[in-house]
């Protein structure tokens, strides 16, 4: 027997057999179709099941943190208040902010949407010759399609981000706000790393693989023309910013490089200094369920001999909060505690959303960006409501879901034989004979009928669970009709309707 | 005090014991409860899909079939939500928001409005995994869910502590959504058939005999998906363990 290489520990050998869910891509103009998608992962049950397990587990440990902090719901109701004073005196602070900046010796640039956003650092990049960016993760950046443009320009854009790297290697997008890769398990990643880094295929260790990725990385961040990095808060009174990471990766990539350029979203806004107390107490606990990230940047002005850009960006925020059940999602500090709690979101994975924000932030946020292609998503949600508990800044989120629906529905973005499936139903719910008749035909098609009629593609709930058996004493219509109508007044004053009940 | 008793449709249709169970344990605490004979539903299908216009006919009907009551109570967390805080299609005159106001789920009509303290009828020796529908959990507020940081308590456990035999089991996820979630049942089936799946097989483990439950759909969902794997654990709604049902 040879002796095991503590190198090679392939952790599961089941997964490494199993291939990772791949999603179809909806095609421009149609609906994103979260349900087949959904299917897709599910189809990888061992992938599905271990994603389950581990975003639960991350909701597992921000509720320990959570509930050892004694004033913990009067701290989201702080923050609430914080970012519901901030966003409406939004245009206020972000002149402070600007100002602030610009005092600084930051220069600070203005975009009105996504299009803008990656002209104007085009135009950055071009002023200082840059070919070659380092960059920590940004879901700006990831809404404005920023490293598709740039590749498409001839700028290569290296994720410094751990997990984001791994997607950009595979060519797909993050899952997640916070952590992009998690749908991924280790085999997947050592068959990315071996294809792209060379790295050895039968190596799944994870510290093996953060090495291997280090190795190849380091080198790029040297080389790095310019870095960018988002932006967690924008702090009005002082004009710095705050990046928060786990890996350091922010401060390599705006430290090494002279030219540091950062792209912040107008909601990002908060008025003081003292407001980080509140902030970042609940960021790292909801997200991940730690005290605190492992790096807490703060960044003012440029070094000595660099340059400092900040781009604000709106992209459909000051339009959004002219909305007035939908302003307050602009709260949002990109968290994802919404994501890790969300029962749906576990067991679909965040590709299946087919747009930049996943889970239940995704189904509040995406439609704004499009109605019609994102208009499937709000009803991937239970409404269950664990999404608003677990908001660090008590977004009503599955109200919002909820909202959604009805406007979706109003604006004539959900199929139409949906739509009229629903109205025929109403029509009946409000007569009483159709009712009955409709209760009736019910039971007795599920007492007739063979199984495989019952149980055809067309009956969705018989797709995946039975259907409840037919009670043999008829309804409980029936049941109070025999025992009980003699009894009461009701005799009286509904006779009308019995005539049709036997 | 009159109370309508309000029966939702798939109760009629499939599982009239619960209605039956909310019907005789309401007078076993004295109340004079009322069914009326052309009650429909509470238009929450057509609500939950976004479509409330449609709606709007259902909702009238049952204001209409409701407003001579002093309180009208119903066996399903769901329908009460709806009617509590979503029936909202028509114009909100003075009969519509007593009926509004006035519509209770059972278990808190029992522990807040009559504050049941007996059961004596009731013995039921086995071992149960309650089930926190979500809309009772945090629409209602039955109890204190597992991600708010506060005192925990919990209405339905505390009347399932007073039948006599009755042990209660926690499932390691105390109050995961089943994956019911209205016309979502339908229009994710994948997704809330691994939820429905996943659900029974935590109370399972958790040495669950029976699931029990105040909202007769998620149990409707969790019997179909326990009955397709052939999952041999057993579903009632609390109604009828309160009402003395033996297994």
């Amino acid at each position: 027997m040879s002796t095991p290489d503590p190198t090679k520990t392939i952790n599961s050998p089941e997964a490494t057999r199993e291939s990772a869910p791949r999603f179809t891509k909806a095609k421009d103009g149609k609906r994103v179709d979260h349900a087949a998608a959904a299917k897709q992962f599910l189809d990888s049950p061992i992938h599905a099941k271990s994603h389950d397990e581990r975003v639960w587990a991350m909701r597992t440990k921000r509720d320990k943190q959570a509930h050892a902090i004694e004033e913990w719901e009067e701290l989201r109701d702080l923050a609430s208040q914080i970012k519901t004073h901030t966003l409406t005196h939004l245009d206020e602070y972000l002149e402070q902010f600007a100002d602030n900046a610009a005092a600084n010796g930051v220069r600070v640039h203005w975009a009105a949407d996504a299009a803008d956003h990656n002209r104007i650092v085009h135009e950055i990049f071009n002023d200082h010759d840059v070919k070659k960016v380092i960059k920590s993760k940004s879901m700006l950046m990831e809404e404005c399609g920023f490293r598709h443009y740039m590749e498409g320009v001839g700028i290569e854009i290296v994720e410094t981000d751990l997990g984001e790297r791994i997607q950009q290697l595979d060519n797909e997008d993050p899952s997640h706000v916070v952590v992009p890769s998690v749908h991924k398990m280790r085999s997947d990643v050592a068959k990315v790393f071996a294809e792209t880094l060379g790295s050895d295929p039968d190596n799944d260790d994870a510290h093996y693989l953060a090495g291997r990725q280090r190795d190849a990385t380091r080198p790029l961040i040297l080389e790095a023309d310019a870095g960018m990095t988002g932006a967690n808060f924008a702090v009005a009174e002082t004009g710095g910013f705050i990046v928060c990471t786990n890996e350091g990766n922010a401060d390599l990539s705006a430290n090494v490089p002279n030219l540091h350029v950062a792209s912040i979203g107008i909601e990002k806004l908060v008025p003081r200094m003292e407001d980080m107390g509140v902030f970042i107490r609940l960021l790292s606990r909801s997200a991940l369920g730690s005290p605190i990230t492992q790096y807490t940047s703060h960044f003012r002005a440029p070094r000595a001999g660099g340059e400092m850009h900040i781009v604000l960006v709106d992209n459909g925020r000051s339009k959004r909060l002219g909305q007035e059940k939908f302003w307050s999602s602009l709260k949002c500090i990109r968290c994802g505690a919404c994501m890790n709690t969300c029962p749906v979101f576990r067991r679909s994975g965040g590709l299946s959303y087919g747009a930049t924000y996943t889970g239940p932030l995704g189904l509040i946020l995406d439609p704004s960006f499009d109605a019609h292609r994102y208009s499937n998503l709000p009803f991937a949600s239970t409404l269950n409501g664990s999404c608003t508990n677990v908001c660090p800044v008590k977004i009503n989120i599955h109200e919002q879901i909820f909202e959604w629906r009805q406007v979706l529905a109003e604006d004539g973005h959900i199929p139409w034989a949906k739509k009229s499936a629903l109205a025929a139903a109403g029509k009946v719910l409000a007569d009483p004979k159709r009712y009955r008749a409709a209760i009736r035909t019910a039971q007795s098609a599920l007492k007739h009928l063979p199984d495989w009629a019952v149980y055809s593609q067309l009956n969705a709930w018989g797709q995946v669970r039975d259907m409840p058996d037919v009670p043999d004493g008829g309804s409980f219509h029936d049941w109070y009709r025999k025992n009980r109508l003699h009894k009461t007044e009701a005799a009286d004053t509904a006779t009308h309707d019995s005539g049709d009940d036997s | 005090m009159q109370i309508g008793l309000f029966v939702p449709c798939f109760i009629d249709a499939f599982y009239p014991e619960v209605g039956i169970a909310t019907l005789e344990l309401l007078e076993r605490f004295g109340c004079k409860v009322d069914y009326p004979f052309d009650q429909t539903c509470c238009g929450q299908p057509m609500v939950n899909a976004g479509c409330h216009p449609e709606a709007a006919a259902t909702e009238q009907h049952f204001v209409n079939q409701f407003e001579k009551y002093d309180v009208i109570v119903a066996p399903s967390g769901s329908c009460v939500h709806q009617v509590r805080d979503n029936l909202t299609a028509i114009k909100q005159t003075d009969k519509v928001k007593h009926v509004r106001t006035n519509t209770y789920e059972l278990v808190e009509y029992l522990h807040d409005v009559l504050k049941v303290d007996a059961f004596p009828w009731a013995r039921f020796e086995h071992r149960v995994g309650y089930h926190d529908s979500c809309n009772t959990l945090r629409n209602l507020g039955h109890g204190q869910p597992s991600e708010l940081h506060g005192k925990y308590f919990s209405k339905p456990r505390a009347l399932l502590e007073k039948v006599a035999g009755l042990e209660l089991v926690a499932p390691s996820r105390p109050d995961e959504c089943c994956g019911f979630g209205g016309t979502f049942s339908v229009t994710e089936p994948e997704v809330s058939g691994q939820m429905g799946r996943d659900k029974i097989a935590d109370h399972g483990r958790a040495g669950a005999e029976y699931i029990v439950s105040a909202d007769t759909s998620c149990l409707m969902h969790q019997q179909g998906c326990a009955k397709r794997i052939g999952a041999p654990i057993r579903f009632m709604h609390i109604a009828e363990i309160l009402n003395g049902a033996a297994a």
